[in-house]
C-alpha cells in the first residue's frame, strides 16, 4: 500500500542524506521525498511517498526515529490528507497547435508559463493521477522535457466545530 | 589516567571561563570533564592540533599500531567498563581505518567516541591531500555523527556526542573536526546537560505490558527466555537470575549474552542457533511462551527461518530500541525499556510458570545431547583446549576471541559466571578484534585475567598491536588456537562444498613464539595435551604478556551445526551421531 510520511527534521546539513540513506540501505522504497521548510524555524518537513505492507512502515517509522535528526513522524494515509504535486511539462507546440494544447490544458486548472518557438511550457498543481492524465493527454503533442516536485502533503484540519 | 594535578584544575574551573582555547585543548578539557581517562589513537597531520594539545595535558593515550587496533581496542575497555571507549584518528586514511571497528560497535551496541581531524575547511571537498569524507562514509554504522564547522559549537557536539553513545541503546558517534576549528579560538562554555529534541530513549516499562507478561507467564507450560547483550548492557544479570527463578523459566543467551546469565545455574541452557546446544534449540522450537530480553532475533539464532522458529508460541521483547520489536520476529507482547529496570518492575508481583514438566524434558535434552567431542591421545583438540582453560581458571577470567571455530568452542565449553566477561564481535564477525580488544579490556581492568582466545587467521590481522602489550606491559594470555588453515569457512567447504579447499590454508608461517618474542614478548608451544598443560601454567605464572601457540587437529568442526537455510530442528549433531 502506498503511504504518504510527514517528517520534521532539524533543518541540519546532510539531513535529507541521513533520511534517504536510512530508507536505501534498510531497502524501503522511496516513490518520492520533498522537502521544504516547516511553521517552526530551525525544522524542515519533509514529505516521503513510500510503498509497504503494515510491518514494514511500521518499521520505516521506527527507524526514521532513531535517526537523531528526526523529531516526528506522521503516517498521513490514516488521516484525510491534501497531497499535491507540481509538474512543468515542455510539450513540442508550433503555431498551429498552442491553442489546441491550451484547450486540453484548461479543464486542468493548468496553465502556459512560456512560449517558444516550437514548446510551451505547461504548469500544473494537484494529485498524482490528475498530472499522469494531463501527460497522457499532451504525450501526442511530443514532450521535450518533464520536472516533478514529487508529492507534498498535510493533513486536513478537524471537521468538527468546536462547541 | 589524567595527570592529578591538572585533572582536578579541570573540574574546578568554572562553566564559563573567560580564557580563550583553541578547538583542540576545548575538546581535551572536555573529554577530561567526561571523566575520560584513556584515549587510543593515532596521529596524523589533521590531528596535530589535537596532539599538540594532548602533549601538555597528560590523558594517558595509547599509540596503536594501527587505527583498527585502536578502536578494538576502545571497544574492549568499552565492554568492560560500560563507559564510552575515546578513539582519535586522523583524516583520510586514518578514519577509514575506523570503518570497521565503528560497524563492529554499531553491530554490538558498544558505546565509543571517535575523533576525527579532517582538512580545514577551505579544501574541504577539493579532493584534498588525505582527505575522506568520514562523515557520510560513516553515516550508516554511527549512531549519530557531527562534522564540526564552528569552533563554538565543540563543546556542545562533545557532551551531546557522550550522550547519545552511553545513553539507550549504546552506540557509536563520530566527530569529524576540520584542522582549522581545532586551531580556531572560543572561551569554553561545558554544557553540564543537554537536551536533544529528537533522542529521548524511552526507559521505563508501560505497566499495561507488564500485566500482559505476567498473565502469559502463569498460563505457560513451555516459557523460555531468550536472553542477549541488552542484559549485559544494562547490568541486569541478578534482576534476570531472580525473574528465571521465580517463574522457574529455562534460560537461553545468544553469544552477546553469555554472562548475563550464569553459565553454571541449573536453568542454563546454552548458547541456540546455529552451533547452540540441542537443549536450547529445540526449546525455542517447541515453547509455548518466549521471552526475548535485549536480543534482536538474529539470523544465526533464528537462522532466518521464522516459520520454524517457536512456531507455536506468544513471544513477549523486552529492548530498549523500539525498532527491534517487531522487525525480526512477530511480537505479542511489545516491552520498551531499558532492560534493567522491566525487569525489576516485572519482578513486583512476578507469577510462576507451569513450567514443571517442561523443565524436566529439557533436563533429559541436556542429558541425552551434550556438547560432544571425539578425545584423541595424539593431537591437541581445540575442544579440550578451551575446556582446559575455563577448569583451570575457575571461569574466572575476561576472554576476548576472534571470530570463527574458536569463538563458538568458547562460547560452548568456557562457562561465564559474570556479565562483562565474555568479549567477542558478535553481530559484524570481526576477524583482528580479539586482540587489541583484550589489551583495552586489560587497561580497564589491570588487575583481571585476560585471555584472548584467537585464531591464526584473526590473530594475524592485528597482531601488529604486540607492540603495545610489550610496551605498556599488558599480561594478557593469547591462546592461538593455530589449526593452519581458516577453520570455519574450511568447515563451510567440507560441508557445503563437497570439500573443495579454497583458499583457506595458512600454512607457512608465522612462527607465533618467534613473532611474539620479536616484540619481547614470551612465547610458548604446545602440540599435545601434557605440552598444553604445561605451557598454561607456564603462561599463567609469567607476569607479562604471553603467546601461547596450541597447533591443535586442523580437521576439527564446530558441532552441532544448522545449516543456513534449515530450521532449528535440522541439526547436525557431528562426528558422534554419524
Amino acid at each position: 500500500m502506498r503511504h504518504i510520511l510527514s517528517v520534521l527534521v532539524n533543518d541540519q546539513p546532510r539531513v535529507l542524506a541521513r533520511v534517504a540513506n536510512l530508507l536505501g540501505r534498510r531497502n524501503f522504497n522511496i516513490e518520492s521525498i520533498s522537502v521544504g521548510e516547516s511553521e517552526e524555524p530551525g525544522l524542515s518537513r519533509m514529505v516521503i511517498v513510500t510503498r509497504g505492507d503494515e510491518r514494514t512502515m511500521e518499521q520505516v517509522s521506527k527507524q526514521l526515529h532513531k535517526l537523531v535528526d528526526v523529531i516526528k513522524v506522521q503516517d498521513l494515509s490514516s488521516h484525510p490528507v491534501v497531497a499535491r504535486e507540481l509538474m512543468l511539462v515542455k510539450v513540442g507546440a508550433g503555431p498551429s497547435t498552442r491553442t489546441e494544447i491550451a484547450g486540453i490544458v484548461e479543464p486542468f486548472r493548468a496553465s502556459v508559463v512560456d512560449v517558444g518557438s516550437n514548446s510551451i511550457m505547461v504548469q500544473v498543481t494537484g494529485d498524482r493521477e490528475k498530472l499522469d492524465a494531463l501527460l497522457d493527454l499532451l504525450r501526442p503533442y511530443g514532450i521535450k522535457e518533464i520536472a516533478r516536485t514529487g508529492v507534498t502533503a498535510l493533513s486536513r484540519g478537524p471537521i468538527k466545530v468546536p462547541s | 589516567m589524567p595527570h592529578p594535578a591538572i585533572a582536578t584544575d579541570d573540574r574546578k574551573e568554572k562553566v564559563t571561563e573567560q580564557k580563550e582555547y583553541t578547538g583542540s585543548e576545548i575538546l581535551l578539557r572536555c573529554l577530561i570533564r567526561e571523566g575520560v581517562d584513556t584515549l587510543f589513537g593515532y596521529p596524523g597531520g589533521a590531528v596535530l592540533p589535537i596532539y599538540d594539545s594532548l602533549y601538555h595535558k597528560g590523558i594517558r593515550h595509547i599509540l596503536a599500531r594501527h587505527e583498527q587496533g585502536a578502536i578494538h581496542m576502545a571497544e574492549g575497555y568499552a565492554r568492560i567498563t560500560g563507559k564510552p571507549g575515546v578513539v582519535i584518528a586522523t583524516s583520510g586514511p586514518g578514519a577509514t581505518n575506523l570503518v570497521t571497528g565503528i560497524a563492529n560497535a554499531q553491530m554490538d551496541s558498544i558505546p565509543l567516541v571517535c575523533i576525527t581531524g579532517n582538512v580545514p575547511q577551505n579544501l574541504i571537498g577539493t579532493d584534498a591531500f588525505q582527505e575522506a569524507d568520514i562523515t557520510g562514509i560513516t553515516m550508516p554504522i554511527t549512531k549519530h555523527n557531527y562534522f564540526v564547522t564552528d569552533v563554538r559549537d565543540l563543546p556542545r557536539v562533545v557532551k551531546e556526542a557522550f550522550v547519545i553513545a552511553s545513553t539507550g541503546r549504546p552506540g557509536p558517534v563520530l566527530i569529524d573536526i576540520p584542522k582549522d576549528v581545532s586551531n580556531a579560538k572560543a572561551h569554553l562554555e561545558y554544557p553540564e546537560k543537554v537536551s536533544i529534541r529528537g533522542y529521548q530513549p524511552t526507559t521505563d516499562p508501560h505497566p499495561l505490558q507488564l500485566q500482559k507478561l505476567h498473565a502469559a507467564i502463569a498460563k505457560a507450560e513451555r516459557p523460555v527466555i531468550l536472553a542477549g547483550g541488552g542484559v549485559v548492557t544494562s547490568g541486569a544479570d541478578q534482576e534476570l537470575r531472580d525473574f528465571a527463578e521465580r517463574t522457574q523459566i529455562p534460560v537461553t543467551t545468544t553469544l552477546m549474552g553469555i554472562g548475563g546469565f550464569s553459565g553454571n545455574h541449573p536453568l542454563w541452557m546454552g548458547m541456540p542457533g546455529m552451533h547452540g546446544t540441542y537443549a536450547a534449540n529445540h526449546a525455542l522450537l517447541e515453547c509455548d511462551l518466549l521471552i526475548g530480553i535485549g536480543v534482536r532475533f538474529d539470523d544465526r539464532v533464528t537462522m532466518g527461518r521464522l516459520d520454524k522458529f517457536a512456531k507455536g508460541a506468544k513471544i513477549a521483547h523486552i529492548d530498549i530500541d523500539p525498532a527491534e520489536i517487531g522487525k525480526n520476529v512477530d511480537t505479542y507482547i511489545p516491552i520498551v525499556g531499558d532492560v534493567k529496570r522491566v525487569l525489576q518492575e516485572a519482578l513486583e508481583g512476578l507469577p510462576r510458570s507451569r513450567s514443571e514438566g517442561w523443565l524436566k524434558r529439557i533436563e533429559d535434552w541436556k542429558r541425552q545431547y551434550p556438547l560432544t567431542f571425539r578425545p584423541s591421545e595424539k593431537t591437541l583438540k581445540p575442544q579440550w583446549l578451551i575446556r582446559h582453560l575455563y577448569e583451570t581458571t575457575g571461569g574466572d577470567a575476561i576472554v576476548t576471541t576472534d571470530v570463527g571455530q574458536h569463538q563458538m568452542w568458547v562460547a560452548q565449553y568456557f562457562r561465564f559466571a559474570k556479565p562483562r566477561s565474555f568479549i567477542s564481535s558478535g553481530g559484524l564477525g570481526t576477524m583482528g578484534f580479539g586482540f587489541p580488544a583484550a589489551l583495552g579490556a586489560q587497561i580497564a581492568d589491570p588487575d583481571r585475567l585476560v585471555i584472548c582466545v584467537t585464531g591464526d587467521g584473526g590473530f594475524q590481522m592485528t597482531s601488529q598491536e604486540l607492540a603495545i602489550a610489550a610496551l605498556e606491559n599488558l599480561p594478557v594470555k593469547v591462546v592461538v588456537v593455530n589449526n593452519r588453515c581458516l577453520g570455519m569457512v574450511r568447515q563451510w567447504q567440507e560441508v557445503f562444498y563437497q570439500e573443495r579447499y579454497s583458499e583457506v590454508d595458512l600454512s607457512g608461517g608465522p612462527d607465533f613464539v618467534k613473532l611474539a618474542e620479536a616484540y619481547g614478548v614470551k612465547g610458548l608451544r604446545a602440540r599435545t595435551e601434557e605440552e598444553a598443560k604445561r605451557v598454561w601454567q607456564e603462561a599463567l605464572a609469567h607476569p607479562g604478556p604471553v603467546v601461547i601457540d596450541f597447533e591443535v587437529d586442523p580437521e576439527e568442526n564446530v558441532y552441532p551445526m544448522v545449516a543456513p537455510g534449515s530450521g532449528l530442528d535440522e541439526m547436525m549433531m557431528g562426528d558422534e551421531e554419524t
